[in-house]
């Protein structure tokens, strides 16, 4: 799961304007049959991230929105239950969920007296019953289902999957006896950054030492490694000294770079951990 | 002065009684007579004895070594009381170079003339400033002088000139830069400022642009000098110039102009070539040693005799720098050619040996003579150095032919010393680590200030991480790269105003990073170890000693570097200077100051090390090395307390006037001085403490600018630092004396001092200086820190690292001569970092505590400290035990009190604050209890400790003592604080708690809802809930579309992933809320289709609808999931949304009876009331529907409404009519 440059390279060369559907998630997998199916929806998942954020802007234009608006406007005039949201967003590569959520905004500005607040927005695409309109509601709720990268469903898989990882993370540091705090207890006490666990004793991975562990249930490209290193792993050296970072679907072997330094990146729970030894003698 | 010496080779004098007359100036009742009359008569001249002696030796070695003298000698003017002008105007008019040429006095009426000459010429504009900076990395007198005058690092350096025509120049040549030959006097009060600089040596025009900027460092001595020999005065007294320095105003002109070039240049970042690039004498080449013959020596009496004059001027400390001495005599010891001379010359002087008018080296074999000659004197400092220099002298064999009996003791000194020094450290750098005792919120006034500051060491770490990648590349620049990042930061930690977090965290990374002397190598986080891993650990060790030889070389410039700010200590200075802010120079000083006083006082072992036993020694060992520890702690700190504190003075030069010298003097005695340092070096000096406080003073003072030695508070200072200087002799060794090493620590320290630009040079030759001013008496019984020999030779060398330079000479000597490389091999000696231990706290006064103080007296001093470590942590646990205990039952106790309120009141439970106060009145009364507690936890705790920590054989009666006094001090520390504390502690806490309890009233108290776990036996092998979800909403987008025609699920997929969920939702081992949440809104949608008939079923073309009773399978196991294994809520009015029912109104023919199924088993799962579905109803009704629609919805709605209430069985009979009554009414 561990890719070299190269090999991330290729794969997201393949993914290049490819809609986030799960029919594009399929070729994926027959493109690459031997990366995890895991592995490969995350590089996905990221990579279609960076797509969007690049192109952001344009969709939200005011002149974008309204032609957004009149076309989905026609196309239900025409026919109600044709997927009409999705394949405008696919048309305009943008992501189903955000080209709903564009719409829905729209919608509710022309049919309401104030502009929607953000929350109310939110749960109406969490719940999209809640939308006045029958039509659009369908519209939104398939966008959503029919979205892998973005959306209140893909929210919640991603931080299931964190939440999980982390689970089992405490699960095998129970299981080798290695005491820690956790990110709550961490907060209770009034730390200002808090990795998943501290350990309370230090450990030796590969000659390394670890004082923290962080789990990341993603892949970790150069874009995300480098986001967290800012964020999060250096601000954790600063103030607990060298760590461990587990991304469980892998990562740019290249970016294990930081290791003497005190950050050391493995795939997996590590298998050859040295404790202190209590000598007895 | 030459009458002195002359007298003494005459035998007028006897050596001691000279030695005598210049040490202390009063006649010695074991002078003769004649002697004393002898010596009376040139008494005014007493005080420039020394300097004149060194300046002689100097002069004479130049005469010999062709590229003119090439240590160094810090010695004033002899001018400055010469009898022959008493009270004439002498500034300006004499000067330095004067002092070269013995015929200074009166008697020569031709050197006179020649005098008067060269002063007039050199009488010009601000020579003060000519008389020499420091060169490399100098503080003061740096190309970037101007706007820096410290980024002694990044200044450009051009050293060895490799560009250069000559094979070899010789650096003092262009060292003339650093040390020109003035004739000079700086503005000072009455007083010469003479040139540390004693041979003018001519410049040229091509080489000017590589002048290695060395400092006091030696020539290589085996370079052909740019003008030659030949070309010298052969006159005994050198009154000649060489031709190339007969016009030396030309050369003035051309170095001024060249030091304004580099001045216009200074912000250019150069190449930060090694400083010791320059330094380290090049003896390798062509150039073989000329063989040197002690059978072959002129004037053997006389080398002798100035020889033992030397040896005791330099034992009586008479010298400014016995360090630099040693290294003068080796360089003559390794002196690798004679210019050739005449002998003719010589010989024809043969008959008046016993005046100084002839040379006094006539060829190498004086040299060596005289070099070995003081060696034996010197034998017992030498037989303290470090195992690598015993080695290198003992196997010198020069010294071997020249005095076979000091090889021999050389040789079973080395053989004796286990004095192994390495400068190498690894690496220990790493970030301060939190506390949250004093970084969390708490601990700050704000949530701004405490977020800012959280930036702030993220933003500190990552300054300090890109210097370090980036410090070593020639086109980087720390202000530059750095210099806005660190401002910005600054200007929001004004704003924020948590200086003095940030000082702590600077503070602390940096002793964490320089206290080591691999932190001041260079050596900087994980850079080492790259390297060493891959080439494994095999290998390690070699390689280590290379790593450790490339590095070693660079830490020092020559031997007497100027004060720098080696490795990482460059990025907190460059730090200090790019913030330029003023509430942080200010906290810092203030935080460096407090830091300083607080280790000054830190008490330390006072006891021998035990010879008995080595249990003692283990403890002993430990003891040296906290003493260590502190001492390099203290003098990384008070360096940088002198950097920051004289920063604002720092000039590239003295003031150019008397009057503004005056007038600034008059400003700065009214400053308080930063940090008490006379009182506490007084009280250093009285409590024998010496060697802790003097080496830390002297960096400090390192920093000081022109103005501070003239201001009489440090010129007290000096004074009583040159008072102490004269005293450490170190043939003394009487009982209660300080030790060998310390004294040479103190003396190494010092004699650097003395050195530095800034420290006036007459300084040291002031005899009766205001010493007598201060009164130090120092208690001679009384047995102090000084008398403990807390110095080694690591700790020696790792303070005085241009002690190192001579074993560097010696080394060069022998890579030269005999081809070997490097004749010595140095073990190496891993040193760790040991971090200050635990603050002894203070005691308290009272008798008790003078009878604690009396126990501990005769106690090995590891006892004390451990009933005090015992005490302390004691103490401490006793104050988080109350807290964990009794403090957190009261915090229970609130949130009871609270709960109670909350539910009596609702949701209004009024003003927090004023809730807070009721609570606090209720329960803080019970604080009082926690001087119970603690007090009995004190008593249960700490004997069992002390008694663990204390060895075995320790007698019944100090065991049950020690444990009662550290009861006494753990119990006095916690109540103390407790007492103080107690009910703001509580206050505090139940504060928290009663935040944390009205935040959870908030949003989603479902998500709080008490969970159930799964059962014990369960082995968490269910899926994971972010499968399911994901599974779940394949099936969704495969329902809601569009789909390929191929595409579908099976409905055994179905059922499997509906019994995966509950397994799932069984579990909960990896189930977080809002997993459940979604998992919940799901599993409606999933039965919304289900009841629609909208999942498109894999099979047949024909059968792409789920059979009935598979739906309705699928529907029970939904409800069952609902009602058994969700724990959360779940959305079922959903299921009555006008979009969901609205999805039944696409499906053709419409099929009502899973929907009638569905709400009558929500009805009797007990999952939906009637009420709630009729309300459901009442919205679908206003939605707009198909006309069909609507009738067939209102059908569906009076069927249901009309269903009674009906107990189970009949329940289940009417259910078996169903299906046709669905029929109907999907048919109607």
């Amino acid at each position: 799961m561990i890719l070299t440059k190269a090999q991330y390279d290729e794969i997201a060369q393949c993914l290049v304007s490819v809609p986030p559907t799960r029919q594009s998630l399929r070729k994926l997998k027959q493109r690459f049959p031997s990366q995890s199916q895991a592995t490969l929806l995350s590089i996905f998942s990221q990579e279609y991230q960076k797509h969007i954020k690049r192109t952001h802007a344009k969709h939200h234009t005011p002149e974008a929105i309204e032609s957004y608006y009149q076309r989905y406007l026609n196309g239900v005039g025409k026919n109600g239950a044709a997927p009409v949201l999705l394949e405008l967003a696919n048309e305009v590569d943008y992501a189903p969920s955000l080209m709903a959520r564009i719409i829905l905004e729209r919608f509710l500005q022309e049919h309401g007296q104030t502009p929607p607040s953000k929350s109310v927005i939110n749960s109406m695409l969490r719940d999209p019953s809640q939308i006045p309109d029958g039509v659009l509601a369908n519209q939104v709720y398939q966008c959503i289902v029919n979205d892998c990268c973005y959306g209140p469903l893909v929210d919640c898989i991603k931080h299931a999957i964190g939440y999980e990882h982390e689970v089992l993370l405490r699960g095998l540091l129970l299981e080798k006896n290695l005491s820690f705090l956790d990110e709550d207890q961490l907060r209770a006490k009034g730390y200002d950054k808090t990795p998943d666990f501290i350990l309370q004793v230090p450990v030796a991975v590969e000659g390394h030492i670890i004082h923290w562990i962080e789990s990341k249930a993603s892949f970790g490209d150069e874009c995300s490694h480098h986001a967290y290193l800012h964020g999060q792993f250096w601000s954790y050296w600063n103030r607990f000294g060298p760590g461990l970072v587990i991304y469980w679907y892998g990562f740019i072997q290249e970016l294990d770079c930081h290791r003497e330094r005190g950050i050391l990146l493995k795939a997996c729970f590590p298998t050859d951990i040295v404790t202190l030894c209590h000598s007895t003698a | 002065m030459a009458a002195v010496l002359e007298s003494l080779l005459r035998g007028e004098v006897s050596v001691a009684a000279a030695v005598r007359w210049v040490a202390r100036s009063t006649r010695s009742s074991e002078d003769s007579s004649a002697e004393a009359a002898a010596l009376n008569s040139l008494r005014p001249l007493r005080k420039e004895f020394v300097p004149f002696l060194l300046n002689f030796l100097r002069e004479q070695s130049s005469r010999v070594l062709p590229q003119g003298p090439p240590t160094p000698a810090k010695t004033p003017g002899a001018s400055a009381a010469l009898p022959a002008r008493p009270g004439a105007p002498v500034r300006g008019g004499r000067g330095a170079r004067s002092q070269l040429f013995p015929t200074a006095e009166p008697l020569s009426t031709a050197v006179e003339g020649a005098l008067a000459r060269r002063g007039g010429r050199r009488r010009g504009p601000g020579p003060s400033r000519e008389r020499g900076g420091r060169g490399l990395g100098g503080p003061e007198e740096g190309a970037s002088g101007e706007s820096l005058p410290w980024a002694g690092a990044r200044r450009p350096r051009g050293s060895g000139s490799p560009g250069s025509p000559r094979l070899c120049d010789p650096p003092n040549l262009s060292n003339l830069e650093e040390f020109p030959p003035v004739g000079t006097v700086p503005p000072g009060p009455a007083r010469t400022k003479p040139s540390r600089r004693i041979n003018p040596t001519p410049v040229s025009e091509e080489r000017s642009l590589s002048k290695p900027k060395t400092c006091f460092t030696s020539p290589p001595i085996s370079c052909v000098p740019s003008y030659q020999p030949s070309t010298l005065d052969t006159s005994p007294w050198g009154l000649g110039l060489p031709q190339g320095c007969r016009s030396l105003q030309e050369e003035r002109e051309m170095l001024r102009k060249e030091r304004s070039k580099q001045l216009q240049q200074a912000p250019t970042p150069a190449c930060p070539v090694p400083e010791s690039g320059s330094s380290i004498p090049s003896r390798t080449g062509s150039l073989t040693a000329e063989p040197a013959d002690p059978a072959r020596v002129s004037f053997r009496q006389r080398l002798e005799l100035v020889a033992l004059i030397y040896s005791s001027c330099i034992a009586e400390n008479l010298v400014p720098n016995l360090f630099l001495e040693l290294y003068f005599v080796i360089q003559l010891l390794t002196v690798r050619r004679m210019v050739a001379t005449k002998d003719s010359d010589f010989e024809s002087s043969q008959g008046a040996l016993d005046s100084l008018e002839t040379p006094l080296f006539q060829s190498i074999h004086d040299c060596v003579f005289f070099a070995v000659q003081v060696l034996e004197h010197q034998f017992q400092v030498l037989s303290y150095l470090d195992k690598g220099t015993l080695k290198l002298l003992a196997e010198n064999e020069r010294l071997l032919c020249f005095s076979p009996a000091l090889q021999g003791r050389l040789r079973v000194a080395f053989e004796g010393s286990v004095a192994k020094v390495s400068l190498m450290i690894p690496p220990s750098a790493q970030a301060v680590s939190f506390q949250p005792e004093t970084d969390n919120r708490a601990n700050f006034s704000s949530d701004r200030a405490f977020h800012t500051f959280k930036k702030q060491r993220d933003v500190f770490y990552e300054v300090l991480r890109e210097w370090e990648d980036h410090h070593e590349e020639p086109s980087w620049d720390f202000e530059k790269g750095l210099g806005n990042r660190i401002r910005a930061m600054m200007s929001q930690l004004s704003a924020a105003c948590s200086h003095s977090h940030f000082v702590r965290l600077f503070q602390k990374q940096l002793l964490q990073m320089c206290q080591s002397p691999g932190g001041a190598g260079g050596m900087v986080l994980g850079e080492a170890p790259d390297v060493l891993n891959m080439l494994g650990a095999d290998k390690l060790g070699r390689l280590r000693q290379l790593q450790e030889r490339l590095v070693a070389p660079q830490s020092s410039g020559g031997p007497c570097p100027p004060p720098t700010f080696p490795g990482c200590q460059g990025f907190f200075r460059d730090f200090i200077l790019s913030a330029s802010s003023f509430q942080f120079n200010q906290h810092l000083m203030d935080s460096l100051s407090l830091k300083i006083r607080e280790l000054n006082s830190l008490a330390l072992p006072q006891h021998e090390p035990g010879d008995e036993d080595g249990e003692s020694d283990v403890d002993w060992q430990g003891e040296r090395r906290q003493f260590a520890v502190v001492l390099l702690s203290l003098r990384l700190l008070a360096k940088f307390l002198g950097f920051v504190a004289f920063l604002p003075y720092r000039g590239p030069e003295p003031p150019p006037t008397r009057e503004l010298q005056d007038s600034i003097l008059a400003l700065r005695s009214q400053v308080p001085p930063v940090l008490d340092v006379r009182t506490l070096l007084q009280q250093g000096l009285w409590a024998r403490r010496a060697v802790l406080t003097v080496p830390w003073l002297v960096e400090f003072l390192s920093f000081a600018d022109h103005i501070v030695p003239l201001l009489d508070y440090y010129r007290s200072v000096f004074a009583l630092l040159l008072h102490l200087y004269r005293s450490l002799i170190l043939s003394q060794e009487n009982e209660g004396e300080m030790c060998f090493l310390n004294k040479l620590l103190l003396l190494a320290v010092l004699g650097w001092l003395f050195q530095i630009p800034t420290v006036p040079e007459d300084l040291f030759f002031l005899e009766e200086g205001p010493v007598d001013a201060f009164e130090v008496d120092i208690p001679a019984s009384e047995r102090g820190l000084d008398s403990v020999p807390v110095v080694d030779q690591q700790l020696l060398y790792t303070c005085c690292p241009y002690i190192g330079e001579l074993r560097k000479l010696l080394a060069s000597w022998v890579s030269g001569s005999s081809g070997r490389s490097g004749g010595f091999v140095r073990k190496i000696t891993p040193t760790t970092t040991t971090s200050l231990g635990a603050q002894p706290p203070k005691t308290s006064q009272g008798l008790q505590a003078q009878l604690a103080q009396a126990f501990f007296h005769n106690q090995p001093p590891s006892l004390r400290r451990t009933v005090e470590f015992v005490a302390e942590r004691i103490g401490s646990n006793c104050v988080k035990h109350v807290k964990a205990t009794l403090v957190a039952d009261l915090v229970r106790q609130a949130e009871v009190l609270l709960q109670e309120q909350l539910v009596t009141r609702g949701q209004e439970v009024g003003d927090p604050a004023q809730l807070l106060e009721v609570l606090c009145s209720q329960l803080c009364p019970h604080g009082s209890q926690a001087l119970t507690q603690g007090r009995e936890f004190c008593q249960r705790k700490s004997p069992t400790a002390v008694e663990a920590l204390l060895p075995e054989e320790t007698p019944a009666a100090v065991l049950s003592s020690a444990e009662n006094i550290a009861v006494g001090l753990a119990t006095e520390k916690a109540c103390s604080w407790l007492s103080a504390n107690i009910t703001a502690l509580i206050r505090r806490e139940v504060k928290a708690a009663m935040s944390r309890m009205l935040r959870s009233q908030g949003p989603e108290p479902a998500a709080r809802v008490e969970r159930r776990g799964c059962s014990r036996a369960c082995e968490h092998h269910a899926p994971l809930p972010s499968h399911l979800i994901s599974e779940i909403k394949d099936v969704l987008s495969l329902a809601v579309g569009p789909r390929d025609p191929e595409e579908g699920v099976s409905p055994e997929h179905l059922e499997q992933l509906l019994s995966q969920l509950g397994q799932s939702l069984q579990c909960r081992q990896f189930l977080c809320p809002t997993a459940e949440q979604h998992l919940a809104k799901c599993s409606v949608e999933l039965a919304s289709l289900l009841v629609a008939d909208q999942i498109p079923i894999l099979g047949p073309p024909t059968q792409h609808r789920l059979e009935r009773g598979q739906a309705r399978r699928l529907l029970h196991m939904l409800l069952s999931l609902w009602k058994e294994d969700f724990q959360g809520p779940v959305p079922l009015q959903v299921l009555l949304s006008p979009r969901n029912v609205g999805l039944l109104a696409d499906t053709r023919p419409r099929e009502w009876d899973l929907m009638l199924f569905l709400l009558r088993e929500l009805v009797e799962k007990d999952l939906m009331g009637r009420l709630e579905i009729e309300a459901c109803f009442g919205s679908l009704r206003e939605a707009q529907w198909p006309g069909d629609f609507s009738e067939e919805l209102a059908t569906l709605f009076r069927l249901f409404l009309a269903e009674p209430h009906l107990p189970e069985p009949q329940l289940r009979a009417c259910e078996l009519v169903r299906p046709n009554r669905g029929t109907v009414l999907a048919q109607s």
